[in-house]
């Protein structure tokens, strides 16, 4: 799978109440949770964003509450994938049982705001589209990468049943 | 090689006789737990699957605490979806109405969930049932659905790192005091993906309100689960609670630790968690001049009945500043009514708190007690994030009961 997109970039520790304030909880719907997403940080996210773009965070990304509106909010922007320095644990679970794809990457230094990456998850190659300069991402475990392969944890256990 | 207590326990609920850290495992669930924010999500998800029934109904449990009493239409669309599954489920452990309390407390005080348990709630605080010697840890509501229906959940056998805490605690210091102290040390990732087991004189010489106070904050540190070796203490709470046979499990001496960290207490001060991060903690001694908006004596950190007592001890026959609001919630109606009998109420009453029905309330910023710009709050609860409260120019600080109920006398930050 590949992906192509804009970087939106965050520091470190983004937590879920900034990816989605609890105020907004009252509801599941998607679209309403996209319409909030990041707005705490970053007021303009929800209007700026564009589909396919991409997440770009340094530790600890997703810390906070376990609340899958979260990574719901962030897909049902359009964001087709997170990169971070490092995940909080139960966000890290809630993207991969829901499908949204996410890596662990060092490059965090060497990309700004704005810049155009490519991601390719089969390789774990990303390029920085100005100068072509490629990063290594680390691969999934393969337990992980059967649920990510069979579609989701629903699909996974789903054929199971 | 030994195991440590969490590896004993996931080994035994993925029938295997040993696991290992960095091992994934499928494991038997003993409780699954869902609140009115996140199990809508899952009974959704549920639904999907295509099967009619959950896999145990006495191991499904769904508590609809965050926005109880029902805020708004929206909210009280959500807890509908809970009551309705409930019921039709037939589920044993479902609270609703007047039985309903904050998830985290009630669980362990109506004997759900014992000693030796798996458990996994939708609902980060989960990790606070270690403090009773079980593996429990927080999920997303996708999780939530599956385990709904297949009574499993994927799990990957956490690290461990061991905190040895001595000495005596001075007073005025409390279990809340110690974890703080901890997060600030290691900070909001600094144990991410793994499990924290406290150990130690001062852990064992705890009552279960405090153990409760440090499990519950692992996950403020990044943990997966906070973990205590059940001893007297632990079978004095769970024997007449218990409504299942439990099991304790201790560390072997030769288990595998990724890191121990020693803490002496005999010189701690009490702690505060300043704005916007619960790792951002000082000692109260450097907290000056911090004039206080609100205060809250409540949450699943801090809002059994032993805190209650501590805040009334302190409150006891004085006023709450005039230039503060001090918002006293107990978590449960067991609380409540004990609180009540025991003419704590009175005091809270007496000294101008306003007391709520058992909710998680403003903890989240949800109702009961939301901050207006600029406006700042002392609380006991254990998140201080930006908009935490309510609107995002607001702040929270951290702290204990017994600072909460002096800083709400003093109308600022103080020792108690
Ligand atoms: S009291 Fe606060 S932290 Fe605890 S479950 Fe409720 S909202 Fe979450």
């Amino acid at each position: 799978m590949i992906f192509k997109g804009k970087v939106h970039k965050y520091g470190d520790n983004v937590n879920t109440d900034e990816i989605i304030p609890a105020r907004y909880l009252n509801t599941s719907d998607e679209a309403e949770l996209a319409a909030h997403c990041m707005e705490d940080i970053d007021i303009d996210f929800p209007k700026n964003v564009q589909p396919g773009d991409i997440i770009v965070a340094g530790e600890n990304f997703g810390c906070g509450s376990s609340r899958e509106h979260a990574p719901l909010a962030i897909k049902a922007s359009n964001v087709s994938c997170v990169i971070a320095q490092s995940f909080a644990r139960i966000f890290f679970r809630n993207c991969i049982n829901m499908g949204l794809p996410i890596l662990e990457s060092n490059f965090y230094q060497e990309i700004k705001s704005g810049d155009e990456i490519k991601i390719d998850l089969d390789t774990g190659i990303i390029t920085r589209l100005r100068d072509n300069k490629k990063f290594k991402t680390e691969k999934f475990p393969e337990f992980m990468q059967n649920i990510i392969n069979a579609g989701g944890l629903m699909s996974y256990v789903k054929n199971k049943i | 090689m030994g195991m440590t207590i969490t590896e004993k326990i996931l080994a035994k609920h993925a029938n295997l006789d040993s696991v290992k850290a960095g091992q994934f495992i499928e494991a038997n669930v003993d409780i699954a737990l869902g609140n009115d924010i996140t199990a809508p999500l899952a009974i959704k998800e549920f639904k999907k699957l295509g099967i009619k029934k959950v896999f145990d109904k006495n191991k499904v449990s769904l508590i609809p605490d965050h926005f109880t009493p029902n805020k708004d239409i929206k909210s009280a669309e959500q807890s509908k979806i809970l009551r309705e599954f409930a019921k039709d489920q037939d589920l044993t452990h479902y609270y609703d109405q007047a039985d309903v309390g904050v998830e985290h407390v009630l669980l362990p005080e109506k004997g759900i969930v014992v000693p030796g348990d798996l458990v996994i709630g939708a609902d980060s605080h989960t990790c606070t049932y270690g403090a009773l010697g079980a593996f429990s840890t927080g999920v997303g509501s996708t999780d939530l659905a599956t385990t709904m229906a297949i009574g499993k959940v994927w799990l990957k056998v956490p690290e461990t790192i061991k905190f040895v805490i001595t000495g005596k605690l001075p007073q005025g210091v409390y279990g809340k005091d110690i974890i703080l102290h901890i997060i600030g040390i290691i900070g909001v990732g600094g144990a991410l993906y793994r499990a924290m087991e406290f150990t130690g004189d001062t852990i064992e010489n705890l009552n279960m309100a405090d153990r409760m106070t440090i499990c519950n904050m692992a996950i403020e540190a990044g943990g997966k689960s906070g973990i205590i070796t059940p001893d007297a203490i632990t079978e004095e709470y769970v024997k007449s609670r218990a409504q299942r046979p439990y099991e304790f499990f201790a560390s072997d001496p030769d288990a595998k630790y990724l890191e121990v960290i020693h803490i002496d207490t005999t010189k701690l001060e009490p702690k505060i968690a300043f704005p916007h991060l619960p790792s951002n903690i000082k000692n109260i001694s450097e907290a000056k001049n911090i004039k206080i908006d609100q205060v809250v004596i409540g949450s699943c950190t801090n809002g059994r009945i032993e805190d209650l007592r501590i805040a009334a001890n302190i409150l006891k026959g004085k006023t709450v500043n005039e230039n503060t609001r001090l918002l006293i919630i107990p978590t449960t109606p067991l609380i409540y009514k004990q609180a009540m009998e025991e003419g704590l109420f009175s005091i809270f009453l007496d000294a101008k708190a306003t007391i709520s029905p058992p909710t998680c309330g403003p903890c989240l910023g949800g109702h009961m007690g939301v901050l207006a710009k600029g406006e700042k709050a002392l609380t006991t609860t254990n998140r201080n994030f930006v908009g935490r409260m309510g609107h995002p120019e607001s702040e929270v600080y951290l702290c204990s009961p017994a600072v909460a109920a002096a800083s709400a006398i003093k109308g600022e930050i103080v020792a108690p």
